[in-house]
C-alpha cells in the first residue's frame, strides 16, 4: 500500500520530539474541553497524565497525536506543526480491530508505516512475540479478549517504530492480570527508548510506571513534576484532594 | 423449443434452445453484475468518504435511483444505441452488449447506495485508527471496502437479483431474438403471450432455481468469511 518512498520518510532523521503544546484550547459545541493547556514532552521516563474523568486527558492525547487541531494555541512536533503522524503512535482506550487475523492487523500497520513487503513477516512475528500473542497470530482479531485486543493494539502501535507512544487509559477495562501484561509491555517499550505518554486515573499504576506526572483538572494542566514528588507532596489543593480519593471536579 | 413439450422434459433432455436461453441470461446478468460492481463499489466508497458541495443531493439521488424502472433505462439506452442515436454507429442495439449496458446502469445504484451506507458506518468506527496509522485516501477506501465485505455481499446479491429478474430493459434493447438475445424473462413473457403457460411456468421455475442456487453459493462464502474475519 505505502511503498518504499513512505518507508524512507518514516526512517528519515526527522523527530517528533520535543512535543510542545503551547497555550492550547479546544472548544466543542460551546463547551471548553481544554483551556490554555501548556505542556512540553521530551525524551525520558514515562509521563503519566492523571486527573478525574472529564479533565480533558483524552482530548489532550488526541491533540498530541494530531487527530484534533486546537481551537487556539499551537501544537508542534520537533518544531514542526505538520499533523501527519510521523514518529508517533497511539493506543486508544477501546482500540478498533480490523476485521482480519491478528497477524494481518500488525502487517497492515507495518505496511502503512512504510515497511517493505519482504520485511513484514519477520517483523509481524517479532511484534506479536513482544506482546505475547505469538500463539494467537492466526485468530481473527475481533475474537480476541479485551486484554488481548489491547496488546494487539500495542503491537500495531509499536509497528510504527514510534519515538512517542501515546496511550489512553489502556488498562481501564482490564482485570489485574491483563493490566499487568500491558504494563510490562509499556515498561519494556520505555526501556527501549520510546517516550511513553499515558493517561490513567489509577494511582497504583502511576506509582508503578511514571517518571513524571501531569495533573489535569477541568481542561487545564494544574500541576506537573516528578512522580514521587507529585504523589508524596502535591503542591495544589486539588491534587491533594484527588490523591486522597476525594471527589474533585 | 416445441410448444407441446413440458418444461421438465426440456430440462431433463437438455434442450439446446432452452440451454441457450439460460446461457444468454446468465452471461448478460453476470457481466452486468461484474461491471456494476467495478463501478458501484468504488463509487459508493468515494461518496462515503469524500466531502464536497452537493454531496447530500447526490446521496439522495443515488438512493432514489435504486428504484429506477428498467423500462425507462431500456428506453434511454435504446435511444442512445439506435441507428440515429449518438452511439448508433456502433451497431449495438439488439445485441447482448446492449443488454449488459442497460442492466449495468440499472444495478449500479443498487450496489453503490448500500455500499455508501456500509462504508460510511465503518469509517465512523475506523477513522481514528486509520488516521493514526497514516492511511491515505486510497488506502482508506480499499481498507473499508475490504473490511465491510460481508455487508457488501448483500448489496452485490441484490444487484444480481435485480439484473436476473428484470425484463423491461432487456426486452427493449435486446429485442428477444431467439438464440441471441432471448433471456429467461423475455422468454417467459413470449410464451405467456402465446398461451404456452406450462412452458412459461417451467422457465420461471428454472429462473428462480438459478437465483436460489447463486444465493446459496454467496451465502456459504459469506458465512465462511465471517468465520475468518470474526
Amino acid at each position: 500500500m505505502v511503498g518504499t518512498a513512505g518507508g524512507l520518510t518514516v526512517r528519515a532523521p526527522v523527530t517528533d520530539l520535543p512535543l510542545v503544546l503551547d497555550q492550547v484550547s479546544l472548544d466543542a459545541g460551546g463547551a471548553k474541553i481544554l483551556d490554555r493547556a501548556s505542556l512540553t514532552i521530551t525524551a525520558g521516563a514515562p509521563t503519566l497524565i492523571v486527573g478525574p474523568n472529564g479533565a480533558g486527558k483524552t482530548s489532550l492525547l488526541r491533540l498530541c497525536m494530531g487527530l484534533l487541531s486546537p481551537s487556539a494555541g499551537a501544537v508542534t512536533w520537533g518544531g514542526r506543526d505538520d499533523r501527519a503522524p510521523v514518529r508517533r503512535a497511539i493506543v486508544f482506550q477501546r482500540p478498533v480491530m480490523l476485521r482480519r487475523r491478528a497477524s494481518a492487523n500488525v502487517a497492515y500497520a507495518l505496511a502503512h508505516a512504510g515497511v517493505p513487503r519482504h520485511a513484514r513477516a519477520a517483523r509481524v512475528s517479532e511484534l506479536l512475540d513482544r506482546v505475547g500473542l505469538a500463539e494467537l497470530s492466526e485468530r481473527p482479531a475481533r475474537r480476541l479478549s479485551g486484554g488481548e485486543q489491547q496488546r494487539l493494539a500495542l503491537a500495531r502501535a509499536l509497528a510504527r517504530d514510534p519515538e512517542i507512544l501515546l496511550l489512553d487509559e489502556p488498562t481501564a477495562n482490564l482485570d489485574t492480570a491483563a493490566t499487568r501484561s500491558v504494563e510490562e509491555i509499556v515498561l519494556r517499550a520505555a526501556q527501549g527508548g520510546i517516550k511513553i505518554v499515558m493517561a490513567s486515573h489509577d494511582l497504583g499504576q502511576v506509582r508503578r510506571l511514571a517518571g513524571d506526572v501531569v495533573f489535569m483538572l477541568r481542561g487545564s494542566v494544574r500541576e506537573q513534576g516528578g512522580a514521587a514528588e507529585f504523589l508524596d507532596h502535591p503542591s495544589t489543593l486539588e491534587a491533594r484532594n484527588f490523591l486522597r480519593g476525594d471527589l474533585v471536579f | 423449443m416445441a410448444d407441446d413439450s413440458s418444461a421438465w422434459q426440456l430440462i431433463l433432455a437438455g434442450d439446446p434452445v432452452l440451454l441457450s436461453i439460460v446461457r444468454v441470461s446468465l452471461a448478460v446478468s453476470l457481466s452486468a453484475l461484474a461491471l456494476a460492481s467495478l463501478v458501484g463499489l468504488p463509487l459508493g466508497a468515494m461518496l462515503a468518504l469524500l466531502r464536497f458541495p452537493g454531496r447530500g443531493i447526490l446521496v439522495v439521488l443515488l438512493n432514489a435511483l435504486m428504484g429506477l424502472p428498467p423500462v425507462v433505462v431500456g428506453l434511454a439506452v435504446y435511444l442512445l444505441l439506435s441507428r440515429s442515436g449518438p452511439l448508433g454507429a456502433f451497431g449495438l442495439l439488439f445485441t447482448p452488449t446492449a443488454m449488459v449496458i442497460a442492466q449495468t446502469i440499472i444495478i449500479i445504484p443498487i450496489i453503490a447506495a448500500p455500499t455508501r451506507q456500509s462504508v460510511e458506518d465503518f469509517w465512523h468506527e475506523y477513522r481514528d485508527e486509520l488516521t493514526a496509522m497514516g492511511v491515505g485516501p486510497i488506502g482508506r477506501m480499499m481498507t473499508l471496502l475490504w473490511d465491510a465485505r460481508i455487508s457488501l455481499f448483500t448489496a452485490v446479491l441484490a444487484g444480481f437479483g435485480r439484473a436476473a429478474a428484470e425484463v423491461g430493459a432487456v426486452m427493449i434493447v435486446g429485442g428477444n431474438i431467439e438464440g441471441f438475445t432471448r433471456t429467461m424473462t423475455t422468454a417467459v413473457v413470449l410464451e405467456t403471450s402465446k398461451g404456452n403457460l406450462p412452458l412459461a411456468m417451467g422457465l420461471g421455475i428454472i429462473l428462480v432455481a438459478l437465483v436460489i442456487a447463486i444465493n446459496a453459493v454467496v451465502w456459504t462464502t459469506r458465512t465462511w468469511s465471517e468465520r475468518q474475519a470474526g
